[in-house]
């Protein structure tokens, strides 16, 4: 395609200025051809031209990973470009620390803010900020002029008032008095004692004077912001805090601001306000750069939309003249196919039923909210989602690591008419639970062990002999992951960030594969003949590149790493198993030796809950997919039937309807129970 | 609009992580120090007094420490305590839980030990007096350990500053014992009966015998135990402890009982074997003698592993007592030993550093005349820390 038959929304600044364009508006900052990699393999940004009119709102817009905040970072001097120009105001700029772009007047509210705690706004807000140059001579000629008339005057006031007859000690006299002697010590240390004036020159004692906080405050006032600067941060809500980030930039003069995700921690009225802040500093002149994901904020707050896909640029376009659909399309753009292998799932079955699920963070903000979905036996469950929006929540809520958690969590595991074994249960459970008559004998009788000694018992389990009635039903809620694994559920999980969690990244391959299993026995001593064993067998099996099993984990590379995990969940022949981001950081080989042990498990009748970012892989590799956003289900879906387009809109925003798609199979059976 | 192009200087240097270092470097890197550590005492020493010389600092220095049979014994012995000091504190430490406290648990050991002996010596048999010393000195010791590890779980205070200042209670609690035994006595609790070294037993064999024992046990549960496999992943990754089912309190708890147990042994072995004697003057001026303090240093150099740290208190006791000597014939004081230690410390904590990280000098540059001068280099991406995003 030549460059001339592109549409004009994609053709790129540099275009204009060869062939001729009469800009409407002047450029604040104009990108041309910007390239950023991280080592060999990750590029960022693939030549990237973009530009920022002045006094516009600019959204930039993409999925997880397509490069915007890597973009934005380099305007704001965290990064530099390996290629490429940076355009500001007309002039082309090296742009290699963050003071580089307070010179330029750029300013970049961060995603995570950076404020001093036990600071007041206003200490955090004047923080950093240099003293301008002075002469010592002309502070002295300025304290003079000041002063040395006041003082006259004053003294001329005084002896008027004096010779006038009046007391030296009425009020009025008195505060004449004092000011007299203020303004006498001024000009006495400003024309006697030069040193001092020096002093305060090194140590910049007047840089923290007093009416800089009243400057600060007519900052805050123009632009409508209801902050109170005397505050200490640690007294703020997050939305205080991030206005005093606002501020922060706005009053070291920045013209250019860039916001990176402003709203992913703010509540819908917050949002409001935020915006109607934007507009108002939009109307002033300052061009406006915001990061976001929501489509109808998107909508809601700029003038022009930039969508950036996997690290290019794909389009810029007034957002007057587009839509939400045409959005999506840009961001999630063509399907690929990825040719994993799918087959449809066996005699799916619930495994796991989650109910009105509701986890609270750390900083009290509810993050699931009201969650309910089922994990059937022999399906791969994709959870599609941007990042940040539950997911990660949601699965350590079902695998016992959330402390706030609510709702129910109920585990079916497939036992009827298979035998207990010592593998799950301990005598003591077994014991209680034919009590509560969950036993059978292969021929049909009720199994009665009170009048059985525990030597009888344990002969009898070993012989397979005391088969289950029905299916277990546990309520894994409240239970800690080490509970649910005495109860006997092998519930695997993957986490997304590996070496924090799962693994222990200083310890050998052997001494990661006992983690799980380190406490069976009664012996004192740890055994790592098993799992030397099974260690020996994950590095052979799944290719695991290392010199040899006890190579600290924290060596191997990252999809080494991922296959070590991987491997040792899956060694305990789970039941449920979970992952998220499996495939993050990893090449294409390991990404699909990684797909094909998913598969492996879900040939097991193994429930498979796959959290990914990709949506290509979502869209091959699932049965059905689940999609979060802002912690509600926005929908449960049909892999195979579903578009990347209505993912990409699913992911955005809830639907007013939410679709729950379930198997044919399992549809009929409830109609049949409901006859 | 300020002119940023120009050319910043490159710093003269910098500084990059290793990430392989293999064990030999590391070893090689380490001995060098402690040969350099002894030739700068030797320079410091010679500047300091005309008495010394080059030869005459090696010959006492080695004469201090190995001049005679006896002298050898008391090395030994002295390594023998630290060593025992030195592995109580290991596992808190490698469970990531900064106990700095060692000198109070083993002091309120020997308070224990001491409180117990001043009050039955005589009035009972002597093996009971022996029995309820030892018994008292774990009783103390365990109870100083496991206090803060209780505030430490329950409401998750700074272990750091607790065990800190439990060390100086310790020491006012024994002062004040002394006090209360003999008010008008010379300070220090002189024990004639009821002590293990009352019953003629040497004190060197004891001590040593104990010291062997424990190194060999710790070295047993760190690395075959699953006590001391929890304790590690519990030190190195607390959501993987939380991800795997592992209660941190316990552990915490338990580890420092373990840790209290340890340092009362030693308490008991300083009052009732070694000294014969209970001294609560201050930190320095005590039975124990900051002894805690520098047992931290010892775990902490050797890595936490118990056999390295025989050998780093072994020169730790072997700087010391050699200093003495060398203090001793050229009349420089009592405190030329610490110093000399301090010195050695000084240059051993340092090789972390250079085992750890490379440093890189800055090229001479050509001189290219200044208009072809090339464009300076793309920059080297910056590593994503978390703080600077």
């Amino acid at each position: 395609m030549e460059r001339g038959d592109w549409p004009v929304y994609r053709r790129s600044p540099a275009y204009f200025r060869k062939y001729g364009y009469k800009m409407e508006k002047k450029l604040a900052i104009e990108l041309i051809g910007i390239t950023k990699a991280f080592g060999t393999k990750v590029v960022a940004n693939k030549n990237v031209s973009m530009d920022l009119r002045e006094g516009e709102i600019l959204s930039v817009l993409g999925e997880n990973g397509s490069g915007k905040t890597t973009l934005m970072n380099m305007i704001a001097g965290i990064y530099t470009p390996d290629s490429g120009k940076i355009i500001v105001r007309g002039e082309e700029v090296v742009i290699k620390s963050p003071i580089d772009a307070f010179n330029h007047h750029i300013g970049m509210i961060h995603q995570h803010f950076k404020l001093v705690d036990l600071f007041t706004a206003a200490d955090n807000i004047l923080l950093g900020e240099r003293m301008p140059a002075y002469s010592v001579r002309e502070e002295k000629k300025r304290i003079r002029e000041a002063f040395g008339q006041k003082k006259a005057e004053l003294e001329s006031k005084m002896q008027e008032h004096l010779q006038s007859g009046g007391s030296s000690s009425d009020p009025a006299c008195r505060a004449m008095r004092k000011e007299l002697g203020k303004a006498r010590r001024k000009t006495f240390f400003a024309s006697h004692t030069r040193w001092l004036v020096k002093c305060g020159k090194h140590i910049q004692f007047n840089h923290l004077a007093r009416d800089r906080v009243k400057k600060l405050q007519g900052t805050v006032d123009r632009y409508g912001f209801n902050i109170d600067l005397t505050r200490k941060i640690y007294d703020m809500s997050v939305s205080e805090k991030q206005t005093v980030e606002i501020i922060k930039v706005l009053y070291r003069g920045a013209d250019i601001l860039i916001l990176d995700e402003p709203t992913a921690v703010l509540t819908p009225q917050e949002i409001e306000k935020l915006f109607s802040v934007l507009r108002k500093m939009r109307d002033e002149g300052k061009s406006i750069i915001i990061i976001t994901h929501k489509l109808n904020e998107v909508m809601a707050i700029s003038d022009r939309v930039c969508v950036l896909r996997k690290g290019e640029h794909i389009a810029t376009v007034e957002t007057a003249q587009t839509n939400e659909k045409e959005l999506t399309d840009m961001m999630v753009g063509q399907k690929i196919d990825l040719n994993i292998k799918r087959d449809l799932p066996k005699d799916p079955r619930p495994r796991l039923q989650i109910r009105d699920m509701s986890v609270v963070n750390k900083e009290g903000r509810t993050v699931v909210n009201r969650v309910s979905f089922d994990i059937c036996g022999g399906e791969i469950l994709g959870i599609a989602g941007i990042s940040g929006n539950g997911q990660k929540e949601l699965l350590e809520g079902i695998a016992g690591l959330q402390q706030k958690s609510e709702g129910d969590i109920i585990f079916h595991n497939p036992k009827k008419d298979r035998p207990v074994t010592f593998y799950h249960k301990d005598l003591k459970q077994i014991k209680a639970m034919a009590a509560e008559g969950f036993f059978h004998y292969p021929n049909g009788d009720r199994v009665d062990l009170t009048n059985r000694n525990n030597k009888e018992i344990v002969r009898l389990v070993n012989e397979e002999q005391i088969l289950f009635y029905e299916d277990e039903i546990i309520d894994l809620k409240d239970r800690t992951p080490r509970e649910i694994q005495e109860l006997g559920i092998k519930l695997s999980f993957v986490p997304e960030d590996r070496l924090n969690m799962g693994l222990v990244g200083s310890m050998s391959i052997v001494d990661n594969m006992m983690l799980r299993s380190y406490r069976k026995g009664n012996s004192i001593f740890v055994n790592r003949k098993r799992p030397k064993k099974l260690a020996d067998e994950i590095i052979h099996d799944l290719e695991v590149v290392t010199p040899s099993d006890l190579v600290p984990v924290r060596r191997l590379s990252g999809g080494n790493v991922q296959k070590v995990l991987v491997g040792r969940e899956i060694s305990s022949s789970p039941k449920v198993l979970m992952v998220a981001y499996p495939v993050r950081g990893l090449d294409i080989n390991s990404s699909y030796t990684i797909y094909n042990l998913l598969n492996d498990q879900k040939d097991r009748n193994v429930a498979v809950v796959y959290v990914g970012e990709d949506l290509d892989v979502l869209l091959a590799l699932c049965d059905r997919i689940l999609v979060l956003c802002g912690g509600h289900v926005s929908g449960i879906v049909d892999a195979r039937k579903v578009t990347k387009k209505e993912l990409g809109l699913m992911m955005t925003t809830v639907p007013d309807k939410v679709e729950t798609y379930q198997y044919e199979d399992l549809k009929r059976e409830e109609t049949d129970n409901g006859q | 609009m300020v002119n940023n192009t120009k050319h910043v200087k490159e710093p003269l240097v910098h500084l990059t992580r290793r990430l392989n270092v293999s064990p030999l470097f590391a070893w090689l890197i380490r001995i060098g120090a402690f040969i350099l550590s002894i030739l700068v005492c030797c320079i410091v020493s010679c500047i300091l007094s005309p008495k010394v010389n080059f030869g005459s600092f090696f010959k006492y220095l080695f004469e201090g420490a190995f001049g005679s049979s006896k002298l050898v014994t008391t090395l030994l012995r002295d390594l023998a305590i630290y060593l025992i000091l030195a592995l109580a504190v290991t596992p808190c430490f490698q469970m990531r839980y900064w106990n700095i406290g060692g000198e109070g648990q083993a002091m309120m050991g020997a308070f224990g030990c001491s409180l117990v002996i001043a009050n039955t010596a005589g009035k009972m048999p002597v093996w009971a007096t022996i029995a309820l010393s030892f018994a008292a000195a774990l009783v103390m010791s365990v109870l100083w350990a496991v206090i803060p590890a209780l505030f430490k779980a329950k409401w998750n205070t700074n272990e750091t500053l607790l065990t800190l200042m439990f060390n100086y209670i310790a020491v006012c609690l024994g002062a004040f014992l002394i006090k209360k035994v003999e008010p008008k006595g010379t300070g220090i609790l002189a024990f004639k009966e009821g002590t293990l070294s009352s019953l003629g037993v040497s004190d060197f064999w004891i001590i040593f015998l104990v010291a062997a024992v424990m190194t060999v046990f710790m070295y047993v549960y760190q690395k075959y135990s699953k006590h001391g496999y929890e304790i590690s992943v519990v030190g190195e990754s607390p959501n993987t402890a939380r991800y795997v089912g592992i209660n941190t309190k316990k552990v915490v708890i338990r580890t420092l009982l373990l840790c209290g147990l340890i340092s009362g042994v030693a308490g008991y072995l300083l009052v009732s074997v070694k000294d014969s004697s209970f001294l609560s003057d201050s930190t320095t001026q005590s039975t124990v003698a900051g002894r805690g303090f520098t047992a931290v240093l010892i775990s902490w150099l050797a890595h936490f592993h118990p056999l390295a740290m025989a050998l780093t208190s072994f020169l730790v006791v072997f700087i010391n007592r050699g200093a003495t000597q060398v203090g001793n014939m050229a009349r420089l004081g009592n405190s030329y030993a610490g110093m000399m230690v301090g010195i050695f410390f000084f240059f051993i904590i340092a090789t972390e550093f250079f085992i750890n990280f490379q440093i890189h000098f800055r090229a001479k540059a050509p001189a290219v005349p200044k208009e072809d001068r090339p464009a300076p280099a793309p920059e080297e991406p910056k590593p994503a820390e978390p703080g600077r995003e």
